[in-house]
């Protein structure tokens, strides 16, 4: 039985952006621009601990994305999954969470014995977090998101605890499922140092469409959604008022007096 | 192609926070189009819904009461909007992007086919078509979305429409069956443990917030104080949380929850660029902090550089004496 974690490379957390003419560009004050999305890490880390505890034989990292994809698909072979594949092809290009869908079940379908596919909350930069659902519908897979724990793991079935909007609610579902993780699902592990040594030298295969069975629904022709307008924000109006007063009390009150004002209390 | 849909989420009876947002502004694009609102009011023993939908401004309320649409399963409501809509043939959908209705929006639109926008946070109409602004890269960023061709499907972030209010408006809903029998739903449920009380950071109008600058666990504690006496709910900032001060499920930013209360007190906190994207659209901001460099001072309205040990309990005494 195998596991697969869908990842994504994003920019990092502390990149600054910049657009023009709808070009979004980035670089990083630490020199590290792209990262493996940070909501995955808890995905491959739950794949690798299926391997290790619960007799899955393969944890598989995919990704859909460019060539510069294989860094982050190296990150995920370092911390510990058996195998990276890339799937890419200029016709996967300007693809909606739906045509992405469409290529990650196909990708699934093709590695085959696939008995459980994770993802992360969201990836940080389109931040829609739709795909996991969408990948379970054109599986025909149970979704189950917000996961932020796997409480019993085997003879066809999954137990789960969600976090929904109106608490903990534990599930349990007949293999096999899409489940979309939380950052309370564990503590992702750092990349060990013969880990990086063998990723460094793996070399991760891509599967171009070619390879997979998608009839049409992927790539910008085919997506129901235009995103191109893409600007910085408008700053915040108005500059800071610093409250001064000779004592904590008085600033306080001058405070409170201008909440008032403002009708937010 | 015609009509607005609205997913009206319930609990016990009430209809969710979000989704009387949803249906506001599900209202405004009606109005815009020239066309009706109709409530999609899902559940078990949810006639009184029904009724408050219509009160809040639908003019039609589509209705199933069964016992396998209470819990929120998106594999018994999914497949009942599903073919709902095949039959209807809405032109908009529209749900607050809940988990549960992030899941249905995205089940929805993988089986019709149709396009999605999340996370909406504006939105205006252009002749047919619903152009949304939503924020990504974390929300460092800006992009203005539509759908287009066919159903548009979109969900909305909580606390960026104003909730509907009630009209008096009354009228009669159409119950329809389930989609799905529970035999044939397999996910099953085996226990709930409900949220602890307290305002949760989602959906608070005031959030106190604290920093590395509260120093520890029991720095919390007068910030605490504070949030008790405004009725506001905690947030901190990913360097408190990873200190182990605070549980993560307090954290906002970029790893964290993305909030947009009224007002937001950042007490001790420096305001990285991670933390501004969780908090930068709160109404009005206030930062205390010691240091008068902070970049969380180029966001705020107002400030004051002090010490936040005695900022904070004099803002709960005056509070306290007004409130």
């Amino acid at each position: 039985m195998k596991v697969v974690v869908c990842t994504k490379q994003t920019p990092s957390t502390t990149a600054n952006f910049s657009v023009e003419n709808g070009v979004v560009s980035w670089d990083d004050p630490g020199g590290k621009p792209n990262v493996v999305n940070p909501w995955d890490e808890y995905a491959i880390e739950e794949a690798i601990r299926l391997k290790e505890n619960h007799g899955v034989s393969d944890a598989i990292a995919i990704s859909v994305g460019g060539e510069s994809s294989q860094e982050a698909l190296k990150t995920c072979l370092a911390m510990g999954c058996t195998e990276a594949i890339l799937v890419a092809d200029e016709a996967f290009n300007g693809s909606d969470s739906l045509g992405t869908a469409r290529i990650l079940a196909a990708a699934i379908e093709k590695i085959g014995d696939v008995q459980v596919a994770l993802f992360g909350r969201q990836a940080i930069d389109g931040d829609s977090g739709q795909t996991v659902v969408q990948t379970a519908r054109k599986l025909g897979w149970t979704p189950l998101t917000s996961v932020a724990a796997i409480t019993a793991f085997g003879d066809g079935n999954i137990t789960v605890e969600r976090l929904t909007d109106e608490g903990k609610i534990t599930v349990t579902a007949p293999l096999p499922v899409v489940l979309g993780t939380v950052k309370e699902l564990n503590e992702p592990r750092y990349p060990s140092f013969m880990g990086i040594r063998k990723a460094s030298r793996a070399t991760i295969p891509t599967w171009t469409a070619a390879d997979l069975d998608v009839n049409g629904g992927v790539g910008a022709d085919a997506s129901k959604v235009d995103w191109s307008q893409v600007y910085t924000l408008p700053p915040r109006e108005g500059e800071v008022e610093i409250i001064d007063a000779d004592s904590v009390e008085e600033q306080v009150e001058i405070l409170v007096d201008k909440l008032f004002e403002e009708k937010v209390i | 192609m015609s009509g607005v849909w609205v997913f009206v989420e319930n609990r016990g009876g009430e209809i969710s926070t979000i989704s009387k947002e949803a249906i506001g502004a599900a209202r405004h694009v009606a109005d815009e189009l020239g066309e009706d609102v109709t409530g999609l009011v899902f559940g078990e023993g949810v006639a009184a819904v029904a009724d408050a939908a219509f009160d809040l401004g639908c003019d039609e309320v589509i209705g199933a009461d069964d016992e396998t649409l209470k819990d929120g399963r998106v594999e018994a409501l999914g497949p009942l909007v599903v073919e709902l809509a095949q039959e209807h043939e809405p032109a908009v959908l529209m749900a607050g992007a809940s988990i549960l209705g992030r899941e249905l929006t995205a089940w929805v639109a993988a089986d019709l086919d149709a396009g999605l926008v999340s996370d909406c946070t504006a939105l205006e109409v252009d002749d047919e078509t619903v152009k949304v602004t939503r924020p990504v890269y974390a929300g460092k960023l800006l992009s203005t979305v539509f759908v287009t061709d066919g159903l548009q499907v979109i969900s909305l972030r909580s606390r960026a429409f104003p909730q509907a209010v009630s009209t008096g408006n009354t009228g009669t809903a159409e119950w329809v069956d389930a989609a799905v029998d529970e035999d044939d739903i397999p996910t099953k449920v085996v226990g709930f443990e409900e949220k602890e009380s307290g305002v949760s950071l989602t959906d608070a109008s005031i959030i106190v917030s604290g920093g590395r600058g509260v120093g520890g666990p029991e720095g919390f504690e007068p910030l605490r104080k504070l949030a008790d006496t405004l009725g506001a709910a905690l947030g901190a900032s990913r360097a408190a949380v990873d200190a182990g001060w605070i549980p993560y499920e307090h954290q906002v930013g970029q790893t964290g929850k993305t909030v947009s209360p009224d007002l937001y007190i950042a007490c001790g906190i420096s305001g990285a660029i991670q933390h501004q994207a969780g908090m930068r659209t709160s109404k009005v901001i206030v930062a205390i902090n010691k240091d008068p460099d902070a970049p969380v001072f180029k966001l705020a309205q107002y400030g004051i550089v002090a010490d936040l040990f005695e900022v904070v309990p004099a803002l709960t005494e005056e509070f306290g004496n007004r409130l």
